[in-house]
Order: C-alpha cells, then sequence, then structure tokens
C-alpha cells in the first residue's frame, strides 16, 4: 500500500514555516515524516503525518494550497548498504525516482520515503523483491 | 526654426477654416469608402451633409479601439488598396492588433509632422540624429527616420537595444540629438557612466522622447544627466505614429499638428465635448489622411487643450502633457499591454482563472519591470520543483512571445494578492512618473 504524503506550497518568507507547524500543532497532527524543497521563491513542504484527512482540512481552513502524492515507504536495514539495496532494485527494474527522504522513525526499522514515476510499478517490484512496505508511519 | 510656418503659425482663423474644409471632405470620403463609417452614420441617423461646421463633428459618433479590432486587418482602408504603400501595427496585442495603412500622401504627411516634431528640440538639417526606437511594425522607428529624411538631417537608424554600441555610435559619430523612451535615455546615461563616457563631453544636445508616460521630474533628471534638452512628443498608431504633438523649447504643453489630426478633449462619462482648459479624455480625427483615415478616435489619455502666446511663436492649439489614462492599459518600455492579456496567457496554461497581480516598477537601471504574481492553486501545484519552474518557465515565455515583453514570473500563496470588494486590485503601479 502506498502512503499520502501532504505536499504544502510555501513562498519563501521568514515565519511560514512556523505558520505550518502552527497548524499541524493545534489540529493535534504529528508528524511522522518531512522534507522541504526549496527554490529561489518558493519551496514545497512534504510531510507524512498520523492522520492524513485531519491534516488536510487543517491546512485547506488556513488558506494552504496543499496535494496529496501517493509515495513508498520502505523499510530499510540499518546497516551499511542498506539503502543501497533497494536503489539497486529500483535500478534494475527501471523505477525512476522523483525525490526521497528519510523518515523520523520506523517500526523496528527506519523507514525511507521514495516518490517514484510510477506507484503501481514500484510497488510491484518491491513486492516482487521481498522489499517491506510500510502504508503509515 | 519653425519646420512649417504656414501651419505652424498660421491665423487660427484660417486654421479653423482649414479644418472645416476637409473634416467635410473627409466625412464624405469615409461615408463613401468605408463601409464601417457608413454604417455608425446611419445608425446615427446623419449624412455627410450634416456636417457644416467644426461643432458638427460633434454629431459624428466616436471610434474605439475595439472597433479598430473588429475592421482587422483592412475594414477601415479608404482607399484603393494599390494605393497603400506601408503598414504597421500597434505593439503588444494578442490575435487582433490595429493596423494603419499609409498611402504615399499619409507618408508625407508624417515625414512633415515628424520634420515639425524635430525642429521643436531644435533639430536643423546639421544635425545627426540617433534614433534609438524601434523600427518595425512599430511606428516609433519609422516615423523619426521619415522626419529626419524630410529635414534632410542625418540620421542613424540604429533601432532599440545594444546600450554600448549606442554610446560608442553616439560618442564617435558625434551625434547631437537622441530619440528613444525616456527611460531608455536614463539606462543609457547609467551605461555610459560605466564605460567612461562624459555626456558633457559629446556633441548631444537635445532629444525627442515618447512612447511611455514620464513626468516633469524625470525630464529635469534626463536633461541633467545628459547634459540635453528634453522634449515630450507624442503620438499614437491609430492616428499615424510618432508626429501628432510635441513640446517646443518653451515645455510648456505640446503644440499639436492640428492641420492634420484634429484634437477634442470630452468627458469620458458623458461622451460630452469639453471646452478648453477642462480635464477630459483625448479625442483626434485625422483630417488630411487617405489610407486609413479615421474619425473621433477615443485615445484613452486624459489631458486638457489650451492655446497660449506660446514664446516659439507657434500659434497651434497645445495639449497639456499626458495626465494619465482612464483605462487599465499599461505601457512597458513602449508596449501597450491590458491586464486582460495575461489573464488570458494565464487562463490558457493552467485552464483555470487564477488570482493574479501585476507589479509594474522602475529598477535601479530605469527600465519598466513587470512582475506578475500568480496564487499557486491546487489544480496546478505540483508536489515537485521541477514542474513548478517549468510552469513558470512557460509563463515567462509565453509572455515574452504573445506580448513582447519580459516579465518575472512569482508564484505565490493563495490570498496573498488583497481582495478589494470582492474584486482583485489587478495592476500595481509602483513607477514614479
Amino acid at each position: 500500500m502506498p502512503i499520502n504524503q501532504i505536499s504544502v506550497f510555501l513562498e519563501n518568507k521568514s515565519g511560514r514555516l512556523a505558520e505550518v507547524t502552527k497548524v499541524l500543532a493545534e489540529a493535534e497532527i504529528n508528524i511522522r515524516a518531512m522534507t522541504i524543497a526549496d527554490t529561489a521563491d518558493f519551496g514545497i513542504l512534504r510531510i507524512v503525518v498520523n492522520n492524513t484527512d485531519k491534516a488536510c482540512q487543517a491546512f485547506e481552513k488556513n488558506g494552504f494550497t496543499v496535494r496529496i502524492t501517493k509515495v513508498l515507504g520502505i523499510e530499510i536495514e540499518d546497516k551499511p548498504g542498506g539503502l543501497h539495496k533497494v536503489m539497486e532494485i529500483f535500478k534494475e527494474n527501471g523505477v525512476s525516482i522523483e525525490y526521497l527522504y528519510a523518515s523520523i522513525e520506523g517500526n523496528k526499522h527506519p523507514v525511507v520515503i521514495f516518490k517514484v514515476e510510477d506507484i503501481e510499478l514500484g510497488l510491484q517490484i518491491a513486492k516482487r523483491n521481498s522489499l517491506v512496505t510500510v502504508s503509515d508511519l | 526654426m519653425i519646420w512649417n510656418p504656414d501651419a505652424e503659425q498660421a491665423d487660427p482663423k484660417d486654421m479653423r477654416q482649414h479644418q472645416i474644409e476637409n473634416l467635410r471632405k473627409l466625412v464624405e470620403l469615409v461615408y463613401n469608402r468605408v463601409p464601417f463609417y457608413k454604417k455608425k452614420f446611419d445608425q446615427a441617423n446623419i449624412k455627410p451633409e450634416d456636417i457644416k461646421t467644426l461643432e458638427d463633428i460633434q454629431k459624428i459618433p466616436f471610434t474605439t479601439k475595439n472597433e479598430l479590432r473588429e475592421t482587422y486587418p483592412y475594414g477601415l482602408v479608404a482607399t484603393d488598396m494599390e494605393e497603400i504603400v506601408e503598414l504597421h501595427a500597434s505593439s503588444g496585442t494578442t490575435g487582433t492588433p490595429v493596423v494603419d495603412a499609409y498611402t504615399e500622401k499619409d507618408i508625407d504627411i508624417w515625414s512633415d509632422s515628424m520634420a515639425r516634431t524635430l525642429s521643436m528640440a531644435g533639430a536643423t538639417h546639421k544635425d545627426i540624429i540617433q534614433n534609438a526606437f524601434g523600427y518595425g511594425l512599430f511606428t516609433g522607428g519609422l516615423g523619426v527616420h521619415y522626419g529626419a529624411r524630410r529635414m534632410g538631417a542625418h540620421i542613424v537608424p540604429i533601432s532599440a537595444g545594444n546600450t554600448q554600441r549606442q554610446i560608442a555610435v553616439m560618442r564617435d559619430f558625434g551625434v547631437s540629438i537622441l530619440t528613444c523612451t525616456p527611460s531608455y535615455s536614463l539606462y543609457l546615461a547609467e551605461a555610459a557612466k560605466e564605460m567612461g563616457v562624459d555626456f558633457n563631453k559629446l556633441k548631444l544636445r537635445a532629444g525627442c522622447f515618447g512612447a511611455e508616460p514620464w513626468s516633469n521630474d524625470m525630464r529635469l533628471e534626463i536633461e541633467d544627466k545628459l547634459s540635453i534638452s528634453a522634449h515630450d512628443i507624442y503620438g499614437l498608431t491609430e492616428i499615424i505614429g510618432p508626429g501628432v504633438s510635441a513640446e517646443c523649447e518653451a515645455k510648456n504643453g505640446l503644440h499639436i499638428n492640428e492641420d492634420y489630426f484634429y484634437p477634442e478633449v470630452i468627458n469620458s462619462e458623458t461622451g460630452e465635448a469639453l471646452p478648453e482648459g477642462e480635464k477630459g479624455e483625448l479625442v483626434f480625427t485625422t483630417l488630411t489622411r487617405t489610407g486609413t483615415p479615421i474619425l473621433r478616435y477615443r485615445t484613452r489619455d486624459i489631458t486638457y487643450l489650451f492655446r497660449d502666446k506660446c514664446s516659439c511663436g507657434r500659434t497651434t492649439i497645445k495639449m497639456h502633457r499626458l495626465y494619465g489614462r482612464n483605462d487599465d492599459m499599461m505601457i512597458i518600455r513602449g508596449v501597450n499591454v491590458f491586464p486582460s492579456q495575461i489573464e488570458e496567457i494565464l487562463v490558457q496554461i493552467e485552464g483555470t482563472e487564477p488570482h493574479y497581480q501585476i507589479i509594474l516598477s522602475r529598477g535601479e537601471n530605469h527600465l519598466d519591470e513587470i512582475g506578475i504574481e500568480v496564487e499557486v492553486m491546487e489544480s496546478f501545484f505540483s508536489d515537485e520543483t521541477r514542474k513548478m519552474e517549468e510552469l513558470r518557465k512557460k509563463i515567462t515565455e509565453t509572455v515574452k512571445s504573445r506580448l513582447g515583453i519580459s516579465a518575472r514570473i512569482k508564484l505565490v500563496e493563495p490570498k496573498t494578492i488583497v481582495r478589494s470588494e470582492g474584486k482583485a486590485k489587478r495592476v500595481i503601479d509602483k513607477r514614479k512618473i
């Protein structure tokens, strides 16, 4: 099962990220994974939370532009070469990665979030190669 | 020197006589040759013979820019097409520009008007005139060119752009008169400074500046930085191009070439003609043109008309330098742009109408800059920065190719743009004009 990631559009201006964390705190949402991509003018915050629907409602109520994207959460062995093993499998099977980032913590193992071009293909390849995918964090 | 004393120093009574005679001829011509005007006359229930005095012009319906677009491309041509020798088109319009078709006679009128304009700035046949207005469909370049040729002056047809070369030419050729947009003249001054070129040591002594709004303060700045006398010139493609009116050395209003271009000022709400001295919308009738003559064209420019005993000796009616416009047209580096054109582009790219705002400013280099802020909506928001950058690039490129202006596109968060009474203020003009 893929994970629902929330992307939030942010202008590069001071205090803006604090607005986001305020919205989440007030809605009692827990952040499980996050990364921010930035350009000169704007940034895109990507987060995985414990209650996606509630978080989206809170964002929309506060006038943020958000988007839900399906991403893969894959457990990585916590040892050298752990991530590389997954990358090799994706490379060999033509799973093209748009971006990736690490989650705050997994249940047992660290979880890395992958945004792949073709989510169905990504899921299939993960399953066929016995990678552990998580559907929530 | 006064280029055409017969016209420019005519007795106002004689001028009126000339105007009414030509108005009658014009009305007759367009009624018989241009279906667009015949229809307008018929709808207003007037015949050419109803126009007996100059005041009767008020019976004639106005012509608007939209109507001109509807007649694209040749709907207003009042002569056989083989008589047309040159075509120009208004700048920066989507889809349907306004076409101006010139006969040999029109080019003659244009040349004479522009020779008068250049003479008002003190130019003579001995001057070297550097024409940094763009050559092409835009009327600025060729208008100045014809005027300089008519005077027998030396014309340097350098056109717009290539700033370092402009300065080298100005210095090396001993240029004495410069023609360009006022903001570009200040840009030239800065660039010259960087190149170590001192305007005090150049032969440059006067400039004719137009095609964008500018203030008297800006004139003083230009005069100081370039060590020249700076003259405001006015014109529009729909009427002929530059050459409609210009400032003489008195710099107290622009003398209108009223033997060719009959001016009126109207109340833009009621359409009622206003007396001299009252501010309103400027309206022109081309009394003597034969290619695309035009009756009572609403310029949207705000000014008032007046006659004074001008120290230059000219007797022609004057218009105060423009106060602005009564529509939302923006003039950016000589290119005319309506906010609606930008909106069309955004709608086409995003498939929806976004909230946007246009911000006009005058940069450190004195050139006009246009910024467009677009609120990011869910319909075109992506989690990938690459896709958002591509979107921004696409808007930039489309604005450039369609409107001919380089805009800085900024993607902003929703509700960033202030809504007033539910409607966003589309244009914020930060330029000090």
